[in-house]
């Protein structure tokens, strides 16, 4: 693998890294396998290239596609803890939705980049070289909502909401609803994987409404990556683990493509991953 | 201070299967009363209990507490004021959090959440002081993860945090029944000294009926979702084993049921 191979995987790895926070509050946080993010990946997307076509600062495109994810969670949300519709159906007919949701969005499959000013664009225009205009931009994002989350998770609510995908009953007891819980947990979730797809979107030039398919498993591919090699001994570390899996996760695939691999064998590569990882701990245990 | 009437709960109404658990019950609870609840499996002791918590629906009768009344009140809502253990040690606390974040979450109880800080100095101090007192060395472990402590360690951490946020009931579903014998007693005399310090309104089911008259200052037996007798203090200082299982069978009409029970004489 040449540096230029390893640069953009690190950049995807980066941009990515944030929808991969998203799920690992859905998905460990609380306990809810959240299938909403293959569709609100590409609605952060089609939402802030929409509105780069019409002129918007590229930063505040970003905050629009936080909006719009965090509405997409909270679609879940309803569909789940109101209508009690089960999480996985819930988070599949968000998702459903949101196909045809991101058409009109876009008014087309697919809007190009090209010549537009973007979040990258601008720090290029900076005069910083690269490759660390891109890294820097994407290293800055990514800190800040690493950081972020991990106050969040630290507050009050933050605790509730761990407690929530932990033990239900336990925070009823508390006085607390674990609706409202998974409610909140929903938005913020969706909302950071609206934010990478934005990212993600202004980072290759595109969006496209296919964009989103496999962001599930590659999302959990990254949360168990992070937890095997880095541990989950804290908030703060789990996190740390969840941008380190997303970056090995692009890695790896780029050497796969290197080896060799036809690209349209990843997913496949990835969901098979993605098993061998949540399945060691049993197969770990019948062996012992 | 807890009032209920005609209460009642029936389990796949309509259907075959129908069930009356709980049968017109009246009870009313005084301020500070301390009440040990018995009766064989299937009696309705622990559905009472979740039908003042709000866990379900009930289908007649009303539950006030406080002069409000609680009868539709969502399980969190009557959360706010009462706080539960139950039989299982694992079912109060929250297994990947640390003991200070748990407990963080019971003293925030009585306020709303916010965005505060989980944790402080303040906080911390207040948890040392309560770990102090349950005497198992929990205060010098506060960032250790609940999972990683003993069944009869995490039961005392649930009864803390049930209680300490001073709440107006509390509801013991055989909280000792899941631990060993030796754990079970410091459970109790926890139990009793916690209540009793902070002057708690207590109902505690027990298969143990030696505990069931030596704690508290009111005996209920329950028998067919029914309440058959309700022993006040003056009564209960001369039960014995013995006695009530007479009683039992008197209003029974045959043997006491539950094994446990019968194990425990
Ligand atoms: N959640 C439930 N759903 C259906 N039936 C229940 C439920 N809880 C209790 N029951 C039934 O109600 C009756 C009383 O149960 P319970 O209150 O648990 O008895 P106890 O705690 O006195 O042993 C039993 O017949 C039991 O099968
Ligand atoms: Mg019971």
């Amino acid at each position: 693998m040449n540096l230029s191979f390893a640069i953009t995987s690190l950049e995807q790895g980066l941009a990515f890294g944030i929808m991969a926070l998203g799920v690992f509050i859905s998905f460990r946080i609380l306990d809810f396998a959240d299938l909403t993010v293959d569709g609100s990946l590409p609605l952060g997307a089609a939402v802030s290239a929409r509105l780069l076509t019409m002129g918007m600062n590229p930063f505040f495109s970003l905050g629009a596609a936080i909006i719009a994810g965090g509405m997409a969670g909270a679609i879940t949300g309803f569909l789940n803890t109101k209508l009690k519709i089960a999480p996985l159906l819930s988070g599949i007919l968000t998702m459903t939705s949101l196909y045809s949701i991101n058409l009109r969005v876009m008014g087309r499959p697919n809007i190009p980049l090209i010549g537009k000013e973007t979040i990258f664009s601008f720090i290029r225009d900076l005069g910083i070289p690269y490759p660390w205009n891109n890294l820097l931009l994407l290293i800055i994002v990514i800190v800040a909502v690493k950081l972020i989350l991990d106050a969040f998770l630290n507050t009050q609510i933050g605790f509730a909401l761990r407690a929530t995908g932990d033990n239900p009953q336990m925070i009823r007891s508390m006085g607390i609803s674990t609706n409202s819980m998974k409610m909140l947990g929903l938005i913020i979730s969706n909302a950071l994987v609206a934010l990478s797809g934005a990212l993600v979107g202004q980072y290759q030039g595109f969006a496209d409404v296919n964009m989103g398919v496999g962001t599930i498993v590659a999302g959990l591919a990254s949360v168990i990556i992070g937890e095997v090699v880095i541990g989950e001994k804290s908030i703060m570390i789990a996190t740390i683990g969840v941008i380190v899996g997303s970056i090995l996760y692009r890695f790896s695939i780029s050497i796969a493509l290197n080896l060799g691999l036809a690209a349209s064998d990843l997913k496949l590569l990835t969901a098979i991953l993605v098993i061998i990882f949540l399945s060691t701990p049993r197969i770990k245990k019948a062996l012992r | 201070m807890l009032k209920i009437k005609n209460l009642e709960k029936i389990f796949y109404r309509g259907t075959p299967n129908e069930n009356i658990a709980i049968n017109k019950i009246d009870l009313t609870v005084n301020e500070g009363d301390f009440i040990t609840i018995v009766g064989s499996n299937g009696a309705g002791k622990s559905t009472l209990l979740n039908s003042i918590a709000g866990v379900f629906p009930v289908e007649n009768g009303t539950i006030i507490l406080d002069n409000e009344d609680i009868t539709k009140k969502t399980e969190y809502k009557c959360a706010q004021k009462i706080g539960r253990v139950f039989q299982n040690p694992l079912a109060g606390t929250s297994p990947e959090m640390t003991i200070e974040e748990n407990l963080s979450l019971a003293i925030s109880k009585s306020n709303n959440l916010s965005l505060k800080w989980g944790l402080s100095k303040h906080k911390r101090e207040i948890m040392r002081k309560h770990l102090e007192k349950i005497d198992l060395g929990l205060e010098k472990r506060l960032t250790t993860k609940v999972k990683l402590l003993s069944g009869g360690q995490r039961q005392a951490l649930t009864l803390l945090m049930a209680t300490v946020a001073n709440p107006r009931l509390l509801l013991l579903d055989e909280h000792t029944a899941a631990l060993d014998p030796a754990t079970a007693i410091k459970i109790k005399n926890l139990t009793a000294e916690l209540v009793n310090e902070n002057n708690i309104t207590t109902l505690m089911i027990t298969h143990n009926m030696e505990d069931a008259i030596k704690m508290g200052n009111r005996l209920i037996m329950m028998d067919g979702g029914k309440i058959i007798y309700d022993i006040p203090a003056a009564e209960k200082a001369d039960l014995t084993i013995e006695k009530l299982l007479k009683m039992f069978e008197i209003k029974h009409g045959g043997k006491f049921n539950n094994d446990r029970m019968l194990l425990s004489v």
